[in-house]
């Protein structure tokens, strides 16, 4: 993990000072540096311990439900008459999304330090509801910041938070969504640095996290790998998934990034339009420095951070991954960007043509598949991160089509 | 090189008492008000000024300084203008010290180099970015040190004997020791504590020692300055200002007077430390 970038290799990232290329760092208050510091020595010690990993494959097994199935996609192939499509089946982990891969690992290390109260932010709850989930099984306290906005827009998820025996914090400040709830989940921990685990929902922050929350997403490609290789005898040749903050798809793309006959796509939410209020940030943000790390962000020309918008609430962070900043700029993977109409569209194909109702999430991704499948001969082999299950949106969705439940 | 914060620190030393540094935000509540505040300041008291500049996600600040910045940037404060209001009081002051406190995005932004030639323009003798840790001080620090601006780093409860070195290394002006683990506006610190860390840090460094975070009045002031070198109040001004606000969150006839009323209060505390101690 602490190597150089190594010429021939887009994996052995980030460098010794958490730098992916110019992205990454540790742009951080002096009271958290030392914590930060000792969070990247506990984890490398970690990741280096047999029983560490040892325990972590078994929770995987037996609590998460791994491996996720990849799934031939006959239908949707069909369908769009081109690429054979595959789905990597993360929405059927328990909690019902791949936020639990990272949430276990990080509970696991914040029981190694001795840590037993846990902190964490949350956009739509996903995050939130995986966290609270370990939280319980291992006899945690946890504390979730959320955005006042989300809490009445996210009800269900709440009340899943709150059972779970979770404390849900309304972020009150800014403009009351994710980007806030990050701040204020922050601001805890520089206030009860001592005591506290700041278990971060996505491949952002402070080095470590970009690069810790990667590696325990990255189960997701290690056993797409493994499967295509049983059900094809070969590597696929494009992978695919939506960007929030970029930890389902860092998590799909890792183990196949120096494999140079894959193509690799992810796909940020482009709201109403590139030219409106989106959450891209690749596509229509620039490099800039928050919450720990460089990396593109929306903002006004004086530097100040914008909101993002999206219909899928667990999109619409105004940052993404410094990894995934590098792997733009270096094009080692393309972003491109779906419209929440595009996003409901296929949201809506998806659950009619496959019997699976898909997050919103990752009907974004969906919505480019329906792009790019068409594109490609029939032997080409196209994997799309599903990363959750679209139960949480059904509301939603009923509303914007008109529905009354 | 000697610098303005090397002057006015000297010459604190030389009178035998603590330096009083206000923290105040730029464009708060309005540009006009917040020009009049920074100019008043001197007179009501403080020896050292800390020029806020607002930032959309003040990652170590509480709720009163956030909701200062929003006011800030509502108003359409932007760094352009908050170097231009440095400028401007530079013209009547050529003596106390400004530094600009802030976050790194809208420097970054503005571009380092060009940031660096302004503000050393406008007459700012240092600087204050929270988000930069010595583990960063090639994006700022050092380019920083060589433009002739002082760096002023925090140190906190945190900061280990260990760590300390690294904190002090590129250190200049004065050290800001933050004397809780916490954010700005928070708890009252134990100023017993607060004495021995400033005597850990000097023990390490012969720069003055500032001391901050939970100072809200003239006692709280009084107290910190027996050890300190100087005593550094931020949220307290800027609830005052609140305070002073009509239903719309607009100045009114008071609001300067608020702040200065208090700064005024500050300083009897801090001047009178440490003849009340002995
Ligand atoms: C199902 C699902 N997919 C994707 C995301 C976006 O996060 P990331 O980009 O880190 O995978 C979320 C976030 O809440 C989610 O719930």
């Amino acid at each position: 993990m602490n190597a150089p970038l190594k010429p021939n290799s887009f994996r052995s990232g980030p460098d010794e000072n958490g730098r992916f290329g110019i992205y990454g760092g540790r742009f951080v208050a002096e009271t958290l540096m030392p914590n930060i510091l000792e969070l990247e020595r506990a984890y490398r010690e970690a990741r280096n311990d047999p029983a560490y990993v040892a325990e972590m494959a078994s929770h995987r097994t037996h609590y998460i439900g791994r491996p996720s199935p990849l799934y031939f996609a006959e239908r949707l192939t069909e369908h769009f008459g081109g690429a054979k499509i595959y789905l990597k089946r993360e929405e059927l982990n328990h909690t019902g999304s791949h936020k639990v891969n990272n949430v276990l690992g990080q509970i696991l290390l914040a029981r190694r330090m001795g840590k037993k109260r846990i902190i964490a932010e949350t956009g739509a709850g996903q995050h939130g509801v995986a966290t609270a989930t370990l939280c319980a099984r291992f006899g945690l306290e946890c504390i979730v910041y959320m955005g006042a906005v989300d809490v009445a827009r996210q009800a269900p998820n709440v009340f899943r938070m709150k059972m779970l025996g979770a404390t849900v914090v309304p972020v009150q400040s800014g403009a009351k969504t994710l980007k806030d709830a990050m701040n204020e989940a922050l601001r805890d921990w520089v206030t009860n640095v001592e005591t506290t685990f700041y278990c971060i929902g996505t491949v952002a922050g402070p080095h470590p996290y970009p690069a810790m929350v990667r590696d325990f997403q990255s189960v997701i490609g290690e056993e797409t790998r493994q499967q295509m290789q049983e059900a094809e005898g070969r590597l696929p040749d494009s992978l695919i998934a939506c960007v929030g903050g970029g930890s389902n798809a860092i998590g799909l793309f890792h183990p196949f990034l120096d494999d140079p006959s894959v193509e690799i796509y992810g796909v940020e939410a482009a709201g109403h339009g590139l030219d409106k209020l989106h959450a891209a940030s690749i596509s229509g943000g620039k490099p800039g420095v928050l919450h720990g790390n460089r990396t593109y962000l929306l903002m006004d020309e004086d530097g100040q951070i914008q909101e993002g918008h999206s219909i899928s609430a667990g999109l619409d962070y105004p940052g993404i991954g410094p990894e995934h900043s590098w792997l733009n700029d270096i094009g080692r993977v393309t972003y491109l960007s779906a419209t929440d109409d595009e996003a409901l569209e296929a949201f809506q194909l998806m659950s009619k043509v496959e019997g699976i109702i898909p997050a919103l999430e990752c009907a974004h991704a969906m919505a480019k598949v329906a792009e790019l499948a068409p594109t490609k001969p029939k032997d080409h082999l196209m994997v799309v991160n599903l990363s959750g299950r679209g139960d949480k949106d059904v509301p939603q969705v009923a509303e914007m089509l008109g529905t009354k439940l | 090189m000697t610098t303005r914060l090397d002057t006015r620190f000297a010459d604190l030393a030389r009178e035998g008492r603590a330096g009083l540094v206000t923290y105040v935000m730029a464009g708060d509540p309005d540009r006009e008000t917040a020009r009049a505040i920074l100019k008043a300041l001197p007179g009501a008291g403080a020896d050292v000024i800390e020029f806020g500049m607002p930032f959309t996600d003040p990652m170590a600040d509480g709720p009163s300084i956030q909701a200062a910045g929003l006011r800030s940037l509502a108003g359409g404060q932007t760094l352009k203008k908050t170097l231009e209001d440095i400028a401007w009081f530079r013209e009547g002051d050529a003596a106390t010290p400004i530094v600009l406190m802030g976050y790194f995005n809208p420097i970054y932004i503005y571009g380092v180099e060009r940031f660096l030639a302004d503000a050393k323009a406008a007459g700012i003798d240092g600087l204050i970015v929270v988000d930069l840790p010595p583990e960063e001080d090639s994006e700022l620090c050092i380019p920083a040190l060589k433009a002739g601006l002082n760096f002023i780093r925090l140190a906190t409860p945190t900061t280990d004997d260990r760590r300390l070195p690294t904190v002090l290394g590129n250190t200049s002006g004065f050290v800001y020791y933050v004397s809780i683990t916490g954010i700005t506006g928070a708890a009252t610190p134990d100023f017993g504590k607060t004495a021995e860390a400033v005597a850990r840090i000097k023990r390490h460094t012969d720069l003055p020692v500032a001391v901050g975070f939970g100072v809200k009045n003239a006692d709280h002031a009084s107290a910190v300055a027996r050890g300190a070198d100087a005593v550094v109040v931020g949220s307290a001004l800027v609830e005052a200002l609140k305070g002073s606000l009509d239903a719309e969150g607009k100045a009114t006839a008071g609001t300067v007077g608020a702040v200065t009323g208090l700064v005024g209060s500050l300083a009897s505390g801090v001047r009178h430390a440490r003849k009340a101690a002995e």
